[in-house]
C-alpha cells in the first residue's frame, strides 16, 4: 500500500511538533525517518497508526483518505507499529502476547506460527515464558513477529534495532528487504544511520517537526547529518585511558539466576577511574551484571564489595528509574529531602531550574517525566545523579539518544566528574564501547569471556568473543 | 469428622456456606482482572438481597428475584464503571461512597419486608440421585446456588486460560495502553467486565437473602461479605481456583465455629462467629512466609518452593486500580 502524509501537524497544547509535514511511502519499498531526539518521528508514526490524533492535514492509502482515530482502525487496513518502548504485556506469556490483537485471523494456530516464524528470523523465544523475564530485545522481536503474523501490510519500525545483536541484525535485515520486495510497505524511524542506508530506498528528515531533507539512495551521510542536527557533529578522537587506583568493585566466585543463562564469574575487580564496557548479546549477563554490582539483587553465591558510593542508571529509565507522574523539581526534592519533614518548594523549584539549566533539558520544573524525550530523561538521570560517586553503573547510557545527546552524556560522564569514578557500563554498540571504555568484559551465556584492555583488542575479537567464537561453545 | 458429625454432612454444609461467597467473589475478581476495582461490593450485595428478596416476594418467583438482583448489581456497576471509566473519578472513592448508600438505601427501602415469610431457594436432588453413594447423595444434594458456583469456577478457568475473549480481559487490566495499541477497546472491555462482575455479585447477594440465609432484615447476615470478597480476590491471587479455595477456607471456618459452639458451650458465642477472621489472617501470614524463599528469588526450582509459589504467591493485574485515558 501507498502511505502519503498530507501536511500534517500536531500540537502538544502549547508545543507544536509538528508543521506540515508530507512525504510519500511508496508500495514496497523501505522508507527511512531520521532525526535528532524530540524532532517528530514517533509522533508522526503514531498518528499513523491512529494511538495518537493528528491536529491538521490527512492521510492518503492507495489515494483514499482515511481517517484512523485508533490503532483498531488502522489494523484493520493492514498498518502496524513496532514502538520504540515496548508495548506489551510483562506478566503474560510470550504466546499470550504474541496472540493479542490480531483482529481478522482468530482461527490460525498461533503456537505453530509463532515458532515457524522465529526460526525463519532466528530468535530464540520459549513460547510459555513470561514476558517480564525476557529483555527489551527479545519483548521487541516477539512484537515483530506478531505484526508479520497478523499480514501487516504497512509495517512501522520505530528504532527496531535497539537491544537486537548484530547477529539477529544480520537475520532481520534481509527478513525486511524480503518482506518489502514481497509488496510490504516498511517505514524505518531510526537514528542509526548506517542501518538506515543498508536498507531503505528512501529517506526523508525531520529536524523540529518539519521535512528538511528528502532523498532517495544512494545516501550522501555529510548531507544527510547536515539536514538533521544543522551542523556535523565531530567523532572525538579516543581518549588516553584513565589512571588506575586501588579496587573500587571486587565480585568473588559469584553464581545466581537471572536472563537466560544466570550468571557465574570466578572473581571481578574494577579499579577507581577505570572506565569499563560491558559487551555481549542480548541478555548474555550484562544485565544481571550491572544490577548485582547496583545491589539490585543478591547473588545466590559469593560476595560482592563496592568502596564508596554507587548509582546505577538503568536502560528503561521511566520503568526502573524516574517517577512518571512526578514533575522535575519533585524529583530534585526526593533526592535532596534529607530528614527534613518540610518540603522547601521555592527551594526545589530554584535547585530544579538550575539542574535544567546545566544539563540543558528541555522541559520545565512542573513537567513530568514521562513529557521528557528519551534524550532529556536521561540528562534528567545525570542531573540527579550525585556528582561524587565513586562507582557510577550504567546500562546503556545513550539508548534512544541521537549522537550529539550521547556525545553529551560522555563528555559529562568523562570529563565533568571526577577521573577517580569508576565507571562500568554496558551497551549494545561496540562502537560506543570502543570508543569510551578502558577496559572490555564480554559476557557470552552468562559467563565472562574475555577481559581485556581497550588498547590491547580490536573490534573482530570482541565481536567474536561475543558470538562465542573464542570460547569454542557454537 | 468433628465431634459426631459425619464427614459428608460437614463438606455438604461447606459448599452451601461458601456458595454465595464464591459467586460474588469470582464476580468481582473478573471485574478487578480487567484493572478496575469494585469497592461498593458489601453494600451491593445487602442491596441486591433486598432487590431480590422483595422482588421474589412480591411475583412468587425465585427466578425473577435472582434475575432482579443480578439486574440490581449491574446498576451499581453501570455507576461503578461510568464514574471511574469514561470520568476518570477515584475508583476508590467512588467504590466506598457507593457501597455506604447502597447499605443504608437496602436497609431503608427494605424496611417493610423485614422479617416476613418469602419463597426460598431449598436444596434439590440431582436427577441421577439414585445412582449416587449415600454419602455423595448427602453432599450433593444442594441449592442450584452451589451448582451455579462451581459451574462458573470451571467456566472461568477456562474463560482466563483459554479463551480470546479472557485474554484480551487480562490484557487490559495489565497494560490498558498496550491494548489500545493492538486495537481493543480498553475502556468498552473494562465496562463491560465491570457489568459482568457486578451481575455476578447481584446474583450472590440474592444467594444470601433467597437462599443461604432466607429472608430480609437488619441485620441480614451477609453484612461484611463483600469486604471479605475483596479480601479473597486479593490473597487468591487473582485466580479463580485460589479464590474459591479461600472461599471455601473461610465458610469451613464458620461452619466449624458452629460445630464447635455445640461443644463446648462453656465459651462464650462471639468467640467463635469471630473466629474466622483472625484464623483467615494467620493463614495469610502463613502463605506468607511460605512464599518468602520463591519471591526473592523470582522463579523457584526446588521442588517445595516451586509448588509453595504456585500455591499462595500473588501478584495483581499491572493497572489495578489505575484509571486510563484513551489519547
Amino acid at each position: 500500500m501507498e502511505v502519503e502524509f498530507n501536511n500534517i501537524s500536531k500540537r502538544f497544547g502549547t508545543v507544536q511538533a509538528l508543521t506540515d509535514v508530507s512525504l510519500t511511502a511508496q508500495k514496497g519499498t523501505i522508507h527511512g525517518l531520521i532525526g535528532e531526539n524530540g524532532a517528530g518521528k514517533s509522533t508522526l508514526m503514531k498518528i499513523l497508526t491512529g494511538y495518537q490524533t493528528k491536529s491538521g492535514g490527512d492521510i492518503c492509502i492507495d489515494g483514499n483518505d482515511v481517517n484512523l482515530k485508533t490503532p483498531g482502525d488502522a489494523a484493520k487496513i493492514g498498518i502496524g507499529m513496532l514502538y520504540q518502548e515496548p508495548m506489551d504485556f510483562p506478566p503474560l506469556t510470550v504466546l499470550e502476547n504474541f496472540s493479542l490483537g490480531c483482529p481478522a485471523l482468530a482461527k490460525v494456530r498461533f503456537k505453530e506460527s509463532l515458532q515457524h516464524l522465529s526460526t525463519a528470523f532466528g530468535f530464540q523465544l520459549a513460547p510459555h515464558r513470561l514476558v517480564e523475564l525476557l529483555t527489551v530485545g527479545e519483548r521487541q522481536q516477539i512484537e515483530l513477529l506478531r505484526l508479520i503474523h497478523c499480514q501487516t501490510k504497512v509495517l512501522i519500525l520505530d528504532e527496531p534495532t535497539t537491544g537486537i545483536s548484530p547477529a539477529q541484525k544480520k537475520l532481520l535485515f534481509p527478513a525486511l528487504k524480503k518482506l518489502a520486495s514481497e509488496g510490504m510497505t516498511i517505514l524505518l524511524v531510526s537514528h542509526k544511520l548506517e542501518e538506515v542506508a543498508s536498507l531503505c530506498d528512501e529517506v526523508t528528515v525531520l529536524r523540529h517537526g518539519k521535512v528538511t531533507h528528502h532523498t532517495k539512495a544512494p545516501f550522501h551521510f555529510p548531507e544527510l547529518l547536515q539536514a538533521m542536527f544543522g551542523n556535523v557533529p565531530e567523532q572525538q578522537k579516543k581518549a588516553d585511558a584513565r589512571k588506575t587506583g586501588p579496587a573500587a568493585i571486587t565480585m568473588h566466585s559469584i553464581e545466581t539466576g537471572g536472563e537466560r543463562q544466570g550468571l557465574t564469574l570466578e572473581s571481578f575487580i574494577a579499579g577507581e577511574g577505570e572506565i569499563i564496557g560491558l559487551a555481549g548479546l542480548d541478555g548474555a549477563g550484562q544485565a544481571t551484571f550491572l544490577r548485582l554490582a547496583a545491589g539490585l539483587c543478591f547473588p545466590k553465591q559469593g560476595k560482592i564489595e563496592i568502596a564508596g558510593k554507587s548509582v546505577f542508571l538503568p536502560a528503561d529509565r521511566l520503568e526502573e528509574a524516574l517517577f512518571t507522574d512526578i514533575s522535575l523539581s519533585d524529583h530534585f526534592s526526593l533526592r535532596d529531602a534529607g530528614n527534613s519533614f518540610w518540603q522547601k518548594s521555592k527551594h526545589n523549584k530554584k535547585r530544579a531550574e538550575k539542574g535544567i539549566n546545566a544539563f540543558s533539558i528541555k522541559g520545565k520544573p512542573d513537567s513530568t517525566a514521562d513529557d521528557l524525550s528519551g534524550g532529556n530523561q536521561q540528562r534528567l538521570l545525570l542531573a540527579l545523579l550525585d556528582p561524587e560517586s565513586d562507582v557510577i553503573l550504567l546500562e546503556n547510557p545513550t539508548r534512544g539518544l541521537d549522537i550529539q545527546s550521547g556525545q553529551w552524556v560522555w563528555e559529562y560522564l568523562t570529563k565533568t566528574l571526577s577521573s577517580e569514578t569508576c565507571i562500568v557500563f554496558s551497551s549494545p554498540e561496540l562502537d560506543e564501547i570502543l570508543h569510551y571504555s578502558d577496559r572490555i568484559l564480554v559476557f557470552y551465556d552468562g559467563e565472562i569471556v574475555l577481559d581485556s584492555a581497550t588498547a590491547k583488542t580490536n573490534h573482530g575479537q570482541v565481536a567474536a568473543a561475543m558470538t562465542g567464537v573464542s570460547t569454542g561453545k557454537e | 469428622m468433628m465431634g459426631d458429625i459425619p464427614l459428608s454432612v460437614l463438606i455438604a454444609s461447606v459448599l452451601a456456606a461458601s456458595a454465595p461467597l464464591i459467586i460474588i467473589a469470582l464476580g468481582e475478581m473478573i471485574t478487578e482482572k480487567s484493572g478496575v476495582i469494585n469497592l461498593s461490593l458489601d453494600g451491593v450485595v445487602l442491596f441486591s438481597a433486598m432487590i431480590a428478596f422483595v422482588v421474589a416476594k412480591e411475583t412468587g418467583s425465585l427466578t425473577a428475584g435472582f434475575l432482579a438482583g443480578g439486574l440490581a448489581g449491574m446498576t451499581t456497576g453501570l455507576i461503578v464503571g461510568y464514574f471511574s471509566i469514561y470520568l476518570h473519578l477515584s475508583q476508590v472513592a467512588v467504590g466506598f461512597a457507593l457501597s455506604l448508600l447502597c447499605r443504608d438505601l437496602a436497609y431503608f427501602l427494605g424496611n417493610p419486608y423485614s422479617r416476613v415469610q418469602g419463597p426460598t431457594l431449598l436444596a434439590s436432588k440431582l436427577p441421577f440421585y439414585d445412582a449416587l453413594p449415600q454419602s455423595l447423595q448427602k453432599i450433593l444434594t444442594q441449592p442450584l446456588t452451589v451448582h451455579i458456583a462451581f459451574a462458573l469456577l470451571a467456566f472461568l478457568i477456562w474463560f482466563f486460560k483459554s479463551s480470546r475473549t479472557g485474554l484480551q480481559l487480562r490484557s487490559v487490566g495489565e497494560n490498558p495502553a498496550a491494548a489500545f495499541a493492538r486495537g481493543l477497546n480498553p475502556n468498552r472491555i473494562q465496562m463491560l467486565s465491570v457489568l459482568a462482575g457486578s451481575f455476578l455479585v447481584g446474583i450472590g447477594g440474592a444467594a444470601y437473602s433467597l437462599s443461604l440465609k432466607p429472608g430480609w432484615g437488619r441485620p441480614q447476615g451477609a453484612e461484611g461479605v463483600g469486604w471479605i470478597a475483596l479480601a479473597l480476590v486479593i490473597f487468591g491471587s487473582w485466580q479463580p481456583m485460589r479464590v474459591v479455595m479461600g472461599a471455601m477456607l473461610f465458610a469451613f471456618l464458620q461452619v466449624c465455629g458452629i460445630g464447635l459452639q455445640g461443644l463446648f458451650p462453656s465459651i462464650p458465642s462471639q468467640v467463635f462467629q469471630t473466629a474466622p477472621f483472625p484464623l483467615m489472617i494467620f493463614t495469610l501470614i502463613f502463605m506468607h512466609y511460605s512464599t518468602r524463599k520463591t519471591r526473592k528469588h523470582g522463579e523457584a526450582e526446588s521442588g517445595l518452593h516451586k509448588w509453595l509459589g504456585i500455591l499462595f504467591m500473588s501478584r495483581a493485574p499491572k493497572s489495578l486500580g489505575k484509571s486510563y485515558r484513551q489519547q
